[in-house]
């Protein structure tokens, strides 16, 4: 470890990172499916989006440029230290705009700001499998999935409306793919779901510990799981961002004082300081 | 006023400062080097090599002392490292039979061929905290290890002679599997189960064997043999068709001889369960031929009863390096799934005190689900 060693371009060695493309060549091709890859062991610890640097260090070329956003924001610790990690191994170019960058390596959050052509989405993912918590046997649930034998998921999201009069599940609410795999949207906010239908961005979920990678090719058809007498229902927030004052953005709750004064802000900050910067320009107040 | 927090890029560097100055501690007293670590710490080199699946007692000491004294960090700095290693190959399997033997003792017989060898061990030491080890005594005065040349079989090779205990399972042609190049799948095949083991954390090892003697799935093990030395690994090059030595390495072997099957085709016959670890590693080689023979208890026609008999159970959370991380994970910001926790709980309170009529207001409520756009 000490003098003369050097690291590959974004760090893995090359043969690594064909093992991982085909991974994710063949999960581009099953919508929703969960591809095993041999996963590595990263220079930052499991948990921490060892999946998503994965998958950020096999797709990423000398001229792309690299947003890094953790809870939607670009300043979080961990956010600088896997933008960082990149900057030093691949030496590419970083942005905090979403619109200026060609990944975007996410942990629990998608931008506000719509996506385009051409953008990849890496999302982190602690547990790909959405329906781990109802059977933890891995044979069983990827024999559940060759069946689409998805039933076990209905009961329970019809135990919450029976016991809570509505689906209780506010993140990593579970998605059908193509009408046909059941896929974990990561534990984004439910507010996010929709955003992930029909995106024209290609959406990659890397699971480092577990071993999966997963993926939404553009124009996907994403359905966040409901019943028809129990409809979907996005969260909404009353108030708007305070700093911003966006109404259509995911906000985040800070604690002020010591007295349980709050304030709700954007918890995408870039989407935040460009609206500041806009109202600032046109030279009114939010 | 709230103001957005910056600042994430100078804390992380102000951390790292401070990181470094506890490593040296007391800047009075000297700095231990990395190959004090390596001589006078062996014990925890052999274990960050075991776990680390990495035989490079340099790079384990210099980890150690990088960490702190955290073998689990340091693991998981021999690990990272590791998997940036170009795979030239795979050596050819160790002849454990003919290790240079530092110790071996069995449990089952008084004597045997070979003679047994206490060897360096802590376990007839009185612990008693003392100021000063007992110094070693100079080379000259040391007694001689065993007489070279004597053969020493193994234990199960004495007993397999008599078909008293079943044959060790050959490789199947497909040569043996390596998890750190397909990831894992279940059923998983004795050969993965034993590599996931060798790596795996000697503490969640140690507590699952431990909960098979006290009745969570009982093999009623013997320590038919433990022996720890020296063997020779050796490489077969294609292009030369023949084994070339690469060098010697330290291993703990330990094989367990446990209770016995007999059905309509076979008479019955003792099971094994085997472990195997880099360096003196005892604790860790006899809990794994615990946990080994536990996990097989479904090809042998045993039911499924406790966890350590539990394959995927076992396999899925004995990584110390994935287990530490997905712990650890928790520390880290999840503000946005804590508000959207936040935002249903308030709703679900406010629905509550409503369907009771209550007049008391709900905390305030800042988001609610409405219709999907």
């Amino acid at each position: 470890m000490t003098g003369g060693i050097s690291y590959n371009f974004a760090y893995l060695d090359e043969q690594s990172k064909r093992s991982i493309r085909r991974a994710i060549l063949k999960a581009v091709a099953i919508p929703g499916y969960q591809v095993p890859f041999p996963s590595r062991e990263m220079p930052m610890p499991y948990g921490w989006g060892t999946g998503g640097v994965q998958v950020t260090a096999s797709i990423l070329g000398p001229h792309d440029v690299l947003k890094v956003i953790d809870q939607g924001a670009d300043d979080t610790t961990n956010a600088v230290s896997i933008r960082q990690f990149f900057a030093r191994t691949a030496g590419v170019r970083t942005t905090t705009h979403t619109g200026a960058a060609s990944i975007i390596q996410t942990r629990h959050r998608l931008p506000e700001a719509p996506l385009a052509e051409g953008q990849i989405v890496v999302y982190q993912v602690p547990i790909p499998e959405p329906l781990r918590f109802l059977e933890p046997r891995e044979s069983e649930t990827r024999q559940m999935h060759a069946l689409e034998d998805y039933g076990l998921m209905h009961v329970k999201l019809y135990e919450d409306i029976a016991r809570h009069g509505h689906i209780a599940t506010a993140y990593a609410y579970p998605v059908m793919v193509e009408d046909r795999y059941l896929m974990d949207p990561s534990p984004t906010p439910k507010f996010d779901n929709p955003k992930m239908h029909m995106s024209p961005a290609l959406q990659l979920f890397g699971a480092g510990r577990e071993q999966r990678i997963y993926a939404l090719p553009p124009y996907t058809r994403v359905v966040s799981l409901d019943f028809d007498d129990h409809p979907f229902a996005r969260t909404r927030f009353e108030k708007p961002c305070a700093l911003c004052g966006a109404r259509d953005s995911y906000l985040d709750e800070v604690i002020i004082d010591d007295a349980g004064g709050r304030m709700f802000v954007c918890s995408d900050t870039d989407y935040c300081e460009g609206r500041r910067a806009q109202a600032a320009a046109a030279g009114g107040a939010p | 006023m709230y103001v957005a927090v910056k600042g994430g890029e100078a804390a992380i560097t102000a951390a790292h400062e401070l990181l470094a100055r506890e490593r040296r501690g007391d800047p009075s007293l000297p700095e231990i080097s990395a190959d004090q670590i390596r001589e006078q710490l062996a014990l925890a080199v052999n274990r960050v090599m075991c776990e680390g699946s990495l035989y490079d007692g340099d790079l384990a000491a210099q980890a150690i002392k990088q960490a702190r004294g955290d073998l689990i960090e340091a693991i998981f700095l021999l690990r990272a490292y590791r998997a940036t290693l170009p795979r030239l190959g795979y050596a050819a399997p160790v002849d454990t039979g003919a290790m240079r033997l530092r110790r071996r003792i069995s449990a089952t017989y008084k004597d045997l061929p070979g003679g047994q060898l206490l060897g360096p061990t802590f376990d007839y030491t009185h612990r008693l905290l003392e100021p000063s080890p007992p110094a070693a005594a100079p080379a000259a005065q040391r007694r001689p290890a065993v007489p070279a040349g004597e053969p020493a079989p193994q234990v199960t090779q004495l007993l397999d002679r008599e078909g008293l205990i079943e044959a060790n399972a050959g490789a199947d042609g497909d040569g043996v599997g390596d998890l750190t190049r397909t990831p894992l799948a279940f059923p998983a095949g004795r050969d993965l189960r034993l590599q996931a083991l060798a790596r795996a954390d000697e503490g969640f090892l140690l507590g699952l064997a431990y909960s098979t003697q006290r009745g969570y799935g009982r093999t009623h093990p013997f320590a038919a043999e433990i022996r720890m030395g020296e063997v020779e690994v050796e490489f077969v090059p294609e292009e030369l068709g023949f084994a070339v030595p690469l060098g010697q390495i330290t291993l703990t072997e330990c094989e367990m001889v446990n209770q016995f099957q007999g059905s309509a085709t076979q008479p019955p016959q003792f099971t094994r369960g085997y472990g195997l670890a880099f360096g003196h590693a005892e604790r860790k080689a006899m809990a794994m031929a615990l946990l080994d023979r536990a996990l097989r208890s479904e090809e042998l026609g045993q039911e499924r009863t406790a966890p350590a008999q539990d394959a995927e159970f076992v396999l899925a959370h004995c990584d110390n390096v994935q287990a530490t991380g997905f712990v650890e994970h928790l520390k880290l910001p999840h503000y946005v799934d804590f508000q959207a926790e936040l935002a249903l709980l308030r709703q679900l309170r406010a629905e509550w005190l409503a369907a009771r009529g209550g007049d008391r207001q709900a905390a305030p409520a800042s988001a609610s689900d409405g219709a999907a756009q």
